[in-house]
């Protein structure tokens, strides 16, 4: 155990949707995650901090049901849940986008957004039913894309991006994971998503929890953020508490810390 | 498809030369052109058209017999076993994979039909469904069993049974010829006895493969596995049912187009010496002329019949103006290439914006 991470954020303002209790993950020698505690608000949207290899990327595989951690337990909607696969996940309503992106480069958006969930009649698929919905949730969730029937390898990051989002949302994700949204994004393509982020937000019906290193993104976008160090969550704090320099002054210290015990051990 | 998809909404400030674009006739030219480039069938449909003209104006002129009704049954005969195979070779180059043992099933599948006819007394119409779906389908099989259960590649496990089919073939046939058993001959002339009844099936099935690429689920994620591999199976797609289903189907297309040309030449062949595997190379060549990527996820079902038209007119407007047809390959490989080339230098040209 360790103690109660720093900050004042432990009450939400609206009960939680997904709560990870006592999550330890490890890999042979190498322990990934160390006792973590993290809970997500109804509509909240959560950020997850921290450098390479401080567990991230494990955390996120064991939320979306790709790997079940060693102890500790996953509460979804107040019930324990243990995801078999992210497919088993995503039915029950906790959905991934990946940083590579389930798209099909030489689908349209409208079948991209469908996919695997077609609209048939028959044994023909329904483009029309399919073109029309799409672009129904696209205009209803603010995506600007000229043309449903546009292949996606001719889209930006941006629109890419959103459209994977668009389409978790669409087949009713109640939480939703990001992998790091804005990864090699130029800050024109990143305001897409965190505009259609914050519209999400103030829908109030889908949570999310976004996975990012860029401290000033998340600050700007998130309701609150987590901050993990050498697989324990150090830091838990609204984002309206906290800023850049403090999330930094605490990394920093880290690397002190470690630079310290280096230059003992000499 | 207009050009503000290329940037993100709102790029107002240095929208790059794609800005201005010439009016009038140059932008008439350049839709042509890009239609030609977006929509492959549409050239391959003008190279059709072009050597059709040719080797028809070469007959005008009394030399050949190109329009003729005999002639046009061998051009028939030549190019419908290539379409057939091809739309199987077409559905498995889309989902990435490849079957270069289906010139061998194409050999084996008659010898089981005799085998079921005549020595095992199957019914002639249940022999021939028979070794078409089982023979076919089960080869099919074993093809996806090794490549997505086993993880071999597929051009490595088609080539091992596609020596294994050869063997066995030569085996059970004790390299012999074998004549096609009466009870079976009756069903046989709709498949390929009567002069034009083989082409009928390749435009019949290419209207049903057409349909089933562009508006099927399963075209749909054939298209999706080939894609994006890792994409499709994250959406939940089942991939390794999209590659063991389409290896099935390209098995019992090659089983079907065997025992066509069983019926058509009243004998069953044992394809010995590697001549099974021409009809599969014709057909991987008339996919890939047809703009079909090696790569996955691209293709089309009328570019592979087009392909096709191409390589048949070739072989019979050669032999018709009385051409040797010993340079015939070496306008087959330069179609390949020059659609090869076409394909790649189109793709980079859309992946930089500069043409869609």
């Amino acid at each position: 155990m360790t103690g109660t991470p720093e900050g004042t954020a432990d009450v939400s303002p609206a009960p939680d949707v997904l709560r990870a209790e006592h999550v330890s993950k490890r890999y042979g020698a190498v322990t990934a995650l160390t006792d973590i505690n993290v809970h997500l608000g109804q509509g909240e949207v959560l950020g997850l901090l921290g450098d390479n290899g401080a567990g991230k990327s494990t955390f996120m595989k064991i939320l979306c049901g790709f790997q079940p951690p060693d102890t500790g337990r996953i509460e979804l909607f107040g019930e324990t849940v243990s995801f078999r696969s992210p497919t088993h996940a995503r039915s029950l309503g906790v959905d991934t986008v990946y940083q590579d992106l389930a798209l099909v480069n030489q689908l349209s958006v409208y079948h991209n957004m469908f996919l695997n969930r077609e609209k048939t009649t028959g044994p023909l698929l329904s483009n029309r039913a399919m073109r029309r919905l799409a672009r129904q949730q696209l205009d209803e969730m603010g995506i600007n894309i000229p043309s449903v029937e546009a292949d996606v390898a001719a889209l930006s990051g941006g629109q890419r991006q959103a459209i994977a989002i668009a389409r978790c949302v669409y087949s009713n994700a109640r939480v939703l994971l990001l992998d790091e949204p804005l990864a090699a994004m130029g800050a024109k393509e990143a305001a897409i998503i965190l505009d259609l982020i914050r519209d999400l937000k103030n829908r109030g019906d889908v949570s999310v929890i976004i996975i990012a290193h860029n401290y000033g993104q998340a600050l700007e976008i998130c309701d609150r953020v987590n901050l993990l160090q050498h697989g324990e969550i150090t830091f838990d704090k609204r984002c309206r508490d906290t800023s850049v320099e403090e999330l930094n002054e605490i990394v920093m210290a880290e690397y002190r810390r470690a630079l310290a015990e280096r230059q003992r051990q000499r | 498809m207009s050009e503000t998809a290329q940037h993100a909404p709102g790029t107002t400030g240095g929208g790059g030369p794609s800005a201005s674009r010439p009016p009038g006739a140059a932008s008439m030219m350049s839709l042509a052109g890009r239609a030609i480039m977006r929509q492959r069938e549409v050239a391959v449909f003008l190279v059709v058209v072009l050597l059709v003209i040719y080797f028809g104006l070469i007959n005008s002129t009394g030399r050949a017999t190109f329009f003729t009704r005999l002639d046009l049954v061998n051009l028939a005969q030549t190019a419908a076993p290539i379409m057939i195979i091809a739309y199987g070779e077409v559905l498995l180059l889309i989902c990435g994979e490849i079957d270069l043992s289906v010139g061998f099933v194409y050999a084996f599948a008659p010898f089981m039909m005799h085998f079921f006819a005549d020595y095992w007394s199957v019914p002639g119409a249940l022999a021939i469904i028979l070794a078409i779906v089982v023979v076919g389908g089960g080869v099919g099989w074993v093809n996806a069993f090794l490549t997505v259960t086993l993880r071999l590649p597929s051009f490595i496990a088609t080539l091992g049974t596609g020596f294994v089919l050869a063997g066995i073939v030569l085996t059970v046939s004790h390299g012999e010829q074998s004549s096609i058993s009466s009870s079976v001959a009756g069903v046989g002339q709709y498949l390929g006895t009567l002069g034009f009844s083989e082409i009928i099936w390749a435009v019949g099935l290419l209207v049903v493969f057409h349909v089933l690429l562009r508006g099927t689920r399963w075209g749909l994620h054939t298209i999706a596995v080939g894609g994006n591999l890792l994409g499709a199976r994250e959406a939940g797609v089942n991939v390794a049912r999209v590659k063991y289903g389409n290896f099935m189907i390209t098995g019992v297309l090659g089983a079907f187009v065997g025992i066509q040309i069983a019926f058509q030449t009243n004998v069953i062949d044992t394809f010995s010496g590697g001549a099974a595997y021409q009809p599969m190379f014709y057909a991987v060549a008339a996919a890939v002329i047809g703009g079909t990527a090696m790569l996955g996820g691209t293709g089309t079902m009328i570019g592979a019949f087009l392909g096709s038209a191409v390589l048949a007119i070739l072989t019979d407007g050669f032999e018709v103006i009385g051409v040797s047809a010993y340079p015939l390959e070496i306008f087959f490989g330069g179609a390949i290439l020059v659609a090869m080339i076409a394909n790649i230098q189109f793709a980079r040209l859309r992946g930089s914006g500069r043409v869609k």
